[in-house]
């Protein structure tokens, strides 16, 4: 939405750019540290951050003057979660596998 | 409320009663649209996480035989290319159309580049026959931390059928993009886009980002599944 | 009850404003593409029909002889593709939802015109494609293509009648997409959410499925095709892959496909019986919310379809219980109907005996489902007649009813003529009678035994009288869709021309003119009133829904 915020985006977008490279770099590095199990929720975390950032300052879902658009985030990544959570359950609980 | 007898914007259609109405309707399809494409790649997240559950040492096994450092130069090639993005936008916001036009090249380019190291990085895996199929060969590579074991190359095998059609697709997603930017292009050349309407940008951005995300997901889960040393 | 008078003058409308081919197909008239869609989806019902024409008949007798195993489950799977994904699923929504949704919220068209017209040619490719899959050799895993026989095994078209699928799933994206922006940015001013007629919310909320969902069946089906073309082992159980998996994709889209199916045709059942009953629909909250919620619920319970597929039973308990939630909504609707019907003012035309029909077979197929829910029956009913019967009640004997009362009480608007009101309650009668004929037998045939998806019974002959039965009520219930065929077609020459509002219906659609403009409204309307405000239309309030013009 071409919403005419009184001060220059700019800056947050170069905060943002600089946050996404040192996320990728920390991705990078974290991931030859031996965490056993939580290498994988690193990685998460890290990558979701950096999925938010970019919605959130680069796709401007901060700035949104209705919740129309966040709830249609909020609901596809309900009903995606949905099917891995429901699918991991069966998964999760074959003894044979 | 009738807007048929004010003189108004041409790029402003019939059956809408306001530009600001036309201009939300088309980011919220977007939107919805990117929503399709997030259930889309869904899927294949799914299957992603049900094989790598039950394959894990496998799956670290193949995942360690494709370049992380070229995946993570991807990565870095698809950050600056979204800022190129909202660089562009901004500068049809303040009517910079030298800077826009820049911005969309540059754009371009770094997708060009991404689409580039992908075909490299596909043609590494042909080479070393690790492309699904019939010429398809896994043997004898160690699973990591575990040496003396080796990982079973057919479940290798749907590593790299998830890798090929997971990256494949997204690389088809980018090529689509490249499409659609060509075409911003050849707009903001014209001067079609103002600080008023530049909603063909504004979508066009959001779809890019979209891809970007994508990426930003593969990344870790599929490059990045064990490299300990 | 319809009145019908001669206008005055020729006037203009949305069909006599352009002639010619092109002005149809490269329209972006929303009413234009609902009838382009209208003669397309039947085209394919009959081509479904047919199918299930050689099914029935193949059934009259035990042995397999009028055809052999493999052309027969060619028969059963084309009849289910082209039913679901070329008929059902686009149906109502495609049809009477393209032409009334902008109408009733008092839009001039939906947000996307041109997409809706990209739509519609996506389906007619994904249609073409599917035609030319059937008659080069078709396709016989069933339209549920279950893995691995459909990845590894068949010998069939299975590539081409996935990639017809994923075109026309496209289309159904898109629809859904042009839906929710409309109804939410496109309202007439004063066309609150409280206002919408249920018709909307039950278009919002297939909508939502029809985003959600597709999706996911498009990438099994890229899946599949990658599977079948380069033998990956995703699916292939020798290869490290799962089965099951396909499954879990394939139900996460299809049993919400289900409820694509229905939620419009419930859309339609509530403005036929408001004004068939000259009431407000009781409850219109709890019905329009409960819309919402089977949208919702009806993602949480795929894996009911794989209880016996080799799943964790603990997650069988879990989708069991959830599958008796979803019932809940359904409920509810069908009590706050039946609320409306006490004390209404009840007129019986041809599209209140659809919506009459629509409340017992939607009710017992729902029941129904109730028993499938249950692990216990399940076990010893899956696969059998007791299924099929199950979701014919709620698919033919709710949704197709519940479409073809639309078409009927919404033929005067979208034709500007008057069907023959004799011959169609004849017909309803003819449907109603055929189609318990056809499927009430099968219920039982499924408790006693007699399995699914085959065209050999010899090991239990005494089942073949209740399969003459059925393909008697078949017979019936064919005869019963070809009348309506003819006299509308009938109509639209010798018809009575209609009024504007020939049933004195609440809603913006009825104050404009039958047929009407290609804008939709001379005036953009603007709505001070509630829906179904049927008390103040019979007293005659002349204030009432009379848009300017």
């Amino acid at each position: 939405m071409s919403d005419h915020s009184k001060s220059s985006p700019l800056p947050t977008y170069f905060a943002v750019w600089g946050a996404l490279l040192v996320g990728t770099i920390l991705t990078y590095e974290v991931a030859k540290i031996d965490l056993g199990v939580f290498n994988s929720a690193v990685a998460l975390i890290i990558a979701t951050t950096k999925a938010l950032l970019v919605a959130l300052f680069f796709m401007h879902l901060k700035g949104a003057s209705e919740k129309l658009l966040k709830l249609v985030v909020v609901s596809t990544l309900f009903f995606l979660i949905l099917l891995m959570a429901l699918a991991m359950f069966d998964y999760g609980t074959r003894w044979y596998s | 409320m009738a807007a048929h007898t004010e003189s108004h914007n041409p790029a402003l259609l019939h059956h809408f009663a306001t530009e600001e109405q036309q201009r939300n309707s088309a980011s919220f399809g977007m939107w919805i649209f990117l929503a399709t494409e997030v259930m889309f790649f869904g899927g294949l997240f799914c299957a992603y996480l049900v094989y790598r559950r039950w394959w894990f040492g496998d799956f670290a096994a193949a995942s360690k035989s494709i370049d992380a450092f070229l995946g993570g130069t991807n990565t870095a090639v698809l950050i600056c290319s979204s800022l190129t993005v909202v660089l562009a936008i901004w500068a049809a916001q303040t009517a910079r159309r030298g800077l826009m036009i820049l911005m969309l090249v540059l754009t371009m380019l770094f997708g060009l580049t991404f689409l580039g190291i992908k075909g490299i990085e596909y043609k590494d895996k042909f080479v070393e026959h690790h492309v699904p199929g019939s010429s398809f060969s896994f043997d004898h590579e160690e699973i990591p931390g575990q040496p003396g074991h080796y990982a079973n190359p057919h479940h290798a095998q749907i590593f790299f059928a998830l890798y090929f059609v997971m990256t494949g697709l997204h690389a088809l997603h980018m090529i689509v993009g490249l499409g659609i930017f060509t075409w911003l292009l050849w707009m903001a050349w014209k001067g079609r886009f103002t600080p008023e309407y530049h909603t063909p940008l504004e979508i066009g951005g959001l779809y890019w980002h979209f891809v970007d995300i994508v990426w930003i997901y593969l990344f870790p889960l599929l490059y990045l599944i064990d490299r300990h040393p | 009850m319809a009145t019908g008078n001669i206008p005055p003058v020729e006037r203009e409308d949305y069909l006599n404003k352009h002639y010619g081919v092109g002005s149809w197909l490269f329209t972006t008239d929303h009413k234009r593409i609902a009838l382009l869609y209208l003669i397309s989806i039947t085209f394919f019902f009959f081509i479904g029909g047919f199918f299930a024409l050689l099914i029935r008949l193949e059934l009259l007798t035990p042995a397999s002889d009028l055809v052999q195993a493999d052309t027969y489950n060619k028969f059963f799977t084309q009849h289910g593709m082209v039913m679901v994904f070329f008929f059902l699923i686009p149906s109502i929504p495609a049809t009477l939802g393209n032409f009334l949704v902008p109408m009733m919220i008092g839009a001039k068209d939906l947000a996307f015109p041109r997409i809706n017209l990209l739509s519609w040619y996506l389906y007619i490719i994904g249609g073409i494609m599917m035609l030319h899959c059937m008659v080069t050799g078709g396709v016989d895993t069933g339209w549920t293509f279950y893995t691995p026989f459909s990845t590894a095994f068949t010998n069939t078209k299975i590539v081409e009648a996935g990639l017809a699928i994923f075109v026309a799933g496209f289309s159904s994206i898109l629809t859904g997409l042009n839906f929710v922006v409309t109804i939410h940015r496109m309202r007439a001013p004063g066309m609150t959410w409280t206002r919408l007629p249920l018709f909307i919310w039950a278009h919002y909320a297939t909508s939502i499925i029809q985003i959600l969902g597709t999706p996911v069946v498009a990438i099994t089906i890229v899946l599949v095709a990658a599977e079948r073309a380069l033998h990956l082992g995703i699916f292939d159980p020798k290869l490290g892959g799962d089965p099951l998996l396909f499954q879990h994709l394939f139900w996460f889209y299809s049993h919400p496909a289900v409820y694509i199916m229905i939620l419009p045709s419930m859309g339609v059942v509530s403005e036929i019986i408001a004004c068939f009953s000259r009431k407000r629909i009781f409850g219109y909250s709890f019905v329009a919310l409960s819309s919402i919620s089977i949208a919702v619920f009806g993602f949480l319970v795929w894996a009911h379809h794989m209880f016996v597929a080799g799943m964790s039973v603990y997650a069988a308990l879990i989708f069991s219980l959830l599958s008796y939630s979803v019932a809940v909504p359904s409920a509810v609707k069908v009590f706050n109907w039946t609320a409306t019907l006490y004390k209404g003012s009840i007129h019986y035309d041809a599209p209140m005996l659809y919506a009459f029909g629509f409340l017992g077979l939607f009710t017992i197929g729902g029941l129904t489902g109730l028993f499938l829910a249950a692990l216990g029956i399940d076990v010893h009913v899956t696969d059998t007649y007791f299924v099929v019967a199950h979701f014919h009640y709620i698919m033919v004997g709710g949704a197709l009813m519940g479409y073809l009362g639309g078409m009927h009480f919404w033929w005067p608007k979208i034709s500007g003529r008057l069907y023959p009101e004799g011959w169609a309650r004849l017909a309803a009668l003819i449907v109603f009678i055929g189609f318990n004929l056809t499927f009430f037998p099968q219920f039982i045939l499924g408790y006693l035994g007699m399995p699914r998806r085959y065209a050999d019974y010899s090991h239990m002959p005494e089942f073949q009288i209740l399969n003459v039965f059925s393909t008697a009520g078949a017979t019936v219930l064919g005869v019963g869709y070809l009348l309506p065929m003819v006299y509308f077609l009938w109509s639209m020459r010798y018809g009575k021309p209609a009024s504007d509002n020939p049933w004195n219906a609440a809603g913006l659609e009825w104050q404009t003119q039958s047929p009407p403009t290609t804008f939709n409204f001379p005036e953009e309307p603007v709505v001070t009133w509630e829906a179904y405000n049927y008390d103040e239309i019979d007293k005659g309030h002349k204030e009432v829904p009379q848009v300017v013009g």
